[in-house]
């Protein structure tokens, strides 16, 4: 077992109860608008995240809480801006998917694939101001059909850029599946621009942290840039409250608002022939039955179990270390919600 | 009459204008889920859903026009038009100039709009005025369910391409798909009559460029767009108990303005205030104030518009959107 293990496991522990807690402010309705948590990405964040370092930089997508919290952002800090808190990370201007923290270099937006440009810029400026750092950027499949970011990719190809493309592909682009809009293989997308292809386990966070590790050496060393390709689950789906979830996980209450007007519009006068109205009736139940099977449902996928699995040779010190953990956790919720509920 | 919610007003007359004109296709992301209702009754060929790709399905959507077809394309949000902005500005926008006059794009570009619900200043925008700029785009932002219905419908028969704006606050789809859906937590302030209101049985085209007047007043006239004429109102019933008599007008569609209904408005109470929720400058606000000063009118003017990047708490985008107190500030400073 590498010595690494329990850090990265820690990481994904603090960030998993961090966004655990999120949910639960977001249901109570202290958080207003769309909440996209990185539940389920743990291991592809933190076996990434644990590399950078001072001068190093990461471009964050609309799902960035996770990275900015293992990089060392104050949690309440994090936690107050998903409050709007004017004493928040943002001065709750930015909110959870615009996260900034010019310290540390890292610029969320919630733009797919805008990632892309602005690890391209960061890598850019790394060969000038900070030779020897690099840029992460972190995006999802849906991503790879967004032009930016292909662009991106070929500009850090061109100009041999110190950046990590690191893509976190759980299949669906918020209610579609990606496969089905999506031509080819993206490993060889990425080699058609000239920029290698890695594919990892990304539930497995040791198996991330190595071909990172290896990624990330070549961009400091002035070798150019590597694609990072990591399947994952994210068991919220895109983001809270997602249609399709509720759906599967509560049809009494959501199926008759959806199954009534569907079936008034099935069956309408003036439109298709029934050959394709039945063909539109699969692509919906398809969507559907996507969901109930989606892998996400199942535990085995998640990436903080497996890891925790590996450290069960030694419970003290796993007991030890999550109760601290939860500890630490407490009393960021506590200090950020202290003077928010008042 | 029936009773429609503003997005089932909008599909319902798409779904009539669809059944009667086969050259009717409907595209973007996630459609297949979020327009299930016409999937079904008008099959995949007609309802597709696009990769992440917005400058290669609205550009196609604008070549497919120029072939021949209808397409409606939906964007997410009108803010994501900034990585595709190419397809309208320079090429929907200017076919019908480049080829003489002989070749439109007669393309409808159908986004949610607007803020109020707090979700930041990266999917909140209007930015109707910044379209609306650009010669050869027709830009619509509906206020009711009998106008988002009517005018979807005259978009589908105007020659040439339209933006079709669907302020997310009226649209009961989207609040309960991006925030409300999954818990009753939470609360916007959703202005009723535009929410749900009544509607014909069998849809007619609204005709575009015609500002209807929702409130007569003598005293001062407010100049607004969708949500915005919402907060006029209030600010109209407000204005009242204090003596002040303000008379609201709809623009309903941003190009081509009503110049002539905002002159006969304002010509007779002197006074005009623009409620904005689209950016200060260089936009819509400043258009209504040369409007009047071409055609030669005195009077006083104010604007009650979004003047920075909209902010993600919601306390702080509250009182930067237009709301109520602002706007009867800004009548009770003309009427001083």
């Amino acid at each position: 077992m590498p010595p690494e293990s329990w850090s990265l496991y820690s990481l994904m522990l603090q960030s998993r109860l961090f966004e655990e807690a999120i949910a639960q402010l977001w249901h109570d309705g202290l958080i207003s608008g769309e909440m996209h948590l990185g539940t389920g990405e743990e291991a592809i964040i933190a076996g990434v995240v644990a590399h950078v370092r001072e001068g190093d930089a990461m471009a964050l997508d609309h799902r960035g809480t996770a990275a900015l919290l293992m990089r060392g952002v104050d949690p309440v800090l994090i936690l107050r801006e998903l409050l709007g808190r004017p004493d928040g990370l943002c001065g709750g201007m930015g909110g959870h998917m615009h996260l900034f923290s010019k310290e540390h270099l890292a610029a969320s937006s919630g733009i797919v694939g805008a990632a892309g440009p602005t690890a391209a810029g960061f890598g850019l400026a790394a060969q000038y101001l900070h030779p020897g750092a690099f840029a992460v950027a972190f995006f999802g499949e849906g991503a790879m059909n967004q032009g930016m970011l292909m662009e991106s990719m070929n500009l850090a190809s061109a100009w041999n850029l110190p950046v990590v493309f690191v893509c976190k592909d759980d299949d669906w682009a918020i209610t579609t599946q990606s496969e089905r809009m999506t031509g080819g293989d993206l490993n060889e997308r990425a080699r058609g621009l000239g920029v290698p292809a890695v594919e990892v386990d990304g539930l497995d966070v040791i198996e991330v942290w190595e071909a990172s590790h290896a990624a990330i050496e070549r961009a400091r060393s002035g070798q150019g840039p590597t694609f990072l390709h990591a399947r994952c689950v994210h068991f919220e789906g895109h983001f809270l409250g997602l249609q399709l979830l509720r759906l599967v996980r509560d049809p009494l209450r959501e199926m008759p608002g959806i199954a009534l007007p569907l079936t008034r519009s099935f069956v309408h006068p003036g439109g298709a022939a029934v050959g394709d109205r039945v063909a539109g009736l699969k692509e919906v139940v398809a969507a559907v039955l996507s969901t109930l099977r989606d892998p996400r449902r199942d535990s085995t996928n998640d990436p903080v179990q497996r890891a925790r699995e590996t450290l069960l040779s030694d419970p003290g010190r796993l007991l030890e270390l999550e109760e601290r953990i939860e500890e630490e956790m407490d009393e960021v919720l506590a200090s950020a919600l202290a003077e928010a509920r008042s | 009459m029936r009773t429609m919610f503003f997005t089932q007003a909008v599909d319902d007359a798409l779904a009539q204008a669809m059944a009667e004109d086969p050259r009717i296709i409907l595209f973007g992301e996630d459609v297949p889920l979020l327009r299930r209702d016409l999937l079904v009754r008008f099959g995949p060929r007609r309802v597709r859903g696009t990769p992440i790709s917005e400058s290669a399905f609205l550009g196609a959507g604008v070549a497919a026009a120029m072939a021949g077809l209808r397409p409606v394309v939906e964007l997410y949000m009108v803010d994501f038009l900034g990585v595709c902005m190419d397809a309208l500005l320079n090429h929907a926008a200017k076919a019908e100039a480049f080829s003489g006059g002989r070749w439109t794009a007669s393309v409808v570009v159908r986004a949610p709009c607007g803020g109020g619900y707090g979700d930041g200043g990266q999917h909140e925008q209007s930015l109707w005025g910044w379209l609306a700029h650009i010669p050869g785009l027709t830009v619509l932002v509906p206020s009711t369910p009998a106008d988002a219905g009517g005018l979807m419908l005259a978009a589908l028969q105007h020659d040439g391409p339209v933006i079709f704006l669907e302020h997310k606050l009226l649209s009961e789809t989207w609040l309960e798909f991006l925030g409300s859906g999954a818990r009753r937590t939470v609360r916007y302030d959703v202005p009723a009559e535009g929410a749900r209101g009544a509607v014909p049985r069998k849809w007619e085209p609204e005709p575009i460029g015609t500002a209807a007047l929702r409130r007569d007043g003598g005293d001062v006239t407010i100049v607004s767009v969708g949500v915005g004429v919402h907060r006029a109102l209030e600010a109209a019933q407000a204005l009242e108990t204090e003596g002040v008599s303000a008379g609201v007008l709809d623009l309903r569609t941003v190009f081509p303005l009503d110049k002539t209904a905002v002159c006969e408005a304002v010509s007779q109470t002197g006074r005009l205030v623009v409620v904005d929720e689209d950016y200060e400058g260089f936009g819509l606000s400043g258009e209504l104030a040369a409007v009047v000063l071409e055609a030669g009118i005195s009077c006083r003017y104010a604007r009650v518009c979004t003047q920075t990047t909209i902010p993600y708490a919601r306390h702080l985008e509250d009182q930067i959107l237009p709301n109520r107190e602002r706007i009867c500030a800004a009548a009770r400073r003309l009427m001083r």
